[in-house]
């Protein structure tokens, strides 16, 4: 079973890695910013999953919370939401390389190790920050008079924002009835087997 | 809570905000415009020596411009946005120029990037800004290498807009006496530009 997730996992990412695909989902900027990267990320949290009982015993003393396995989140995605950083990824396959293996490696995996490792409110404090922050980048892309990117047109970055702040705005409601009108998203209840996403629950889950 | 936690997070936290730092040139710039301006203006560079033909046919190279600076930007004469702008500027600086000696002593080249502009497509373009040679040439690249060298040492990206047109770079670049790239200037109001490429040009 964990053999066969891992080389699903494995497949999964040389399919993306494939020039076709990679050029396909790099051709567009919100195909790149919003399927590529996270697609990669999903990747690295199935594998802490699975290989989450051989995790070193030194590792899970010294991520104590999970905060130095959430900064590594969240300083990667930072990193990899730099537009100097996309065009490099574009325009250098070395560059895009190493974004191959950090967003699974560096983020994906701290965060399919750390989250179940952090408190409720640990976890809400990131959530509200995520969410903003997400918004925020959004509208910098929509009032950007300016292109970003070079290898990305104004009208792509402008779509982009505004898939930024849809995503953000989504996942603020999920959050505004999960925290006021008590319905839970299956990515926060107690038991991840029985919800239906398994990777959501695998991040969301104890 | 370890011994392993300080070191672990310390660990991370270098880690990630010397990358972080690196990639923003010390969080001074997050374009890859941005970081190339900043590069070429601590340490200037060589251009290449790549063969040119100007708007009346006449080959030359950017090593002819040695001992005059010269204002470059890169152009096709199809463009209906960017390039306008461009041209406008340039022509409103070729107004400005003629005062100083320090004015009079820069020239301008645009260089179409369109492998389909031909001569008369060139001279169309410099007809239409008042651009005459040698003083300011409307001028393409011999052939593919010549361009792909000339884009790549200038740093221009050029990408498909959708429409069978081009979307690339719209700054003005700054070659010197010495035929380095010196500035990499943002296309802006021409007597800003302009004050700022004599400053760079002929100090």
């Amino acid at each position: 079973m964990n053999a066969r997730l891992l080389a699903a996992a494995t497949g999964s990412w040389l399919v993306l890695w494939l020039p076709p695909i990679r050029h396909t989902l790099e051709s567009d900027m919100v195909l790149h910013m919003a399927v590529q990267v996270p697609l990669l990320i999903m990747l690295g949290v199935l594998v802490a999953v699975v290989a989450r009982d051989r995790e070193p015993r030194w590792l899970a003393d010294a991520d104590w919370l999970g905060i130095p396995g959430i900064v590594a989140v969240v300083l990667g995605t930072s990193f990899w939401m730099l537009p100097r950083a996309l065009d490099q990824a574009v325009s250098d396959p070395w560059a895009d390389l190493i974004k191959f293996l950090s967003l699974p490696l560096l983020v994906g995996v701290p965060l399919g190790l750390s989250w179940r490792r952090m408190p409720p409110l640990g976890r809400a404090f990131i959530w509200a920050n995520f969410i903003p922050k997400l918004g925020a980048i959004g509208g910098l892309y929509l009032g950007a008079p300016t292109r970003l990117c070079a290898y990305y047109r104004l009208d792509q970055q402008e779509l982009a924002g505004w898939t930024l702040i849809a995503i953000a705005v989504a996942l603020g409601m999920t959050w505004f009835f999960a925290a006021f009108v008590g319905w839970t998203p299956s990515c926060a209840k107690q038991s991840p087997r029985r919800s239906g996403g398994f990777l959501i629950a695998a991040v969301g889950g104890n | 809570m370890t011994r392993g936690f300080p070191v672990l997070l310390a660990f991370v936290l270098s880690i990630g905000i010397g990358t972080l730092a690196f990639e923003t040139d010390g969080f001074r710039v997050v374009t890859s415009a941005g970081a190339r301006q900043l590069s070429i203006e601590r340490a200037p560079q060589g251009v290449p020596d790549a063969q040119l033909v100007d708007q009346d046919g006449t080959p030359f190279t950017l090593a002819d411009y040695k001992g005059r600076p010269v204002l470059i930007d890169f152009i096709y004469t199809r463009c209906p946005t960017i390039c306008t702008a461009l041209g406008d500027d340039f022509a409103r600086l070729r107004q400005l120029m003629g005062g100083t000696r320090a004015h009079a002593a820069i020239d301008l080249l645009s260089i179409s990037f369109d492998p389909t502009d031909n001569r008369a497509a060139l001279r169309l373009y410099g007809d239409r800004f008042g651009a005459k040679a040698p003083r300011w040439r409307i001028a393409a690249a011999a052939d593919q290498r010549a361009r792909a060298a000339l884009l790549h040492s200038f740093g221009v990206v050029v990408i498909p807009d959708g429409l069978g047109g081009f979307i690339h770079n719209d700054a003005v670049y700054v070659v010197d006496a010495q035929g380095r790239l010196a500035r990499i200037l943002d296309s802006d109001a021409p007597d800003r530009l302009l004050a700022a490429a004599v400053q760079v040009a002929a100090p």
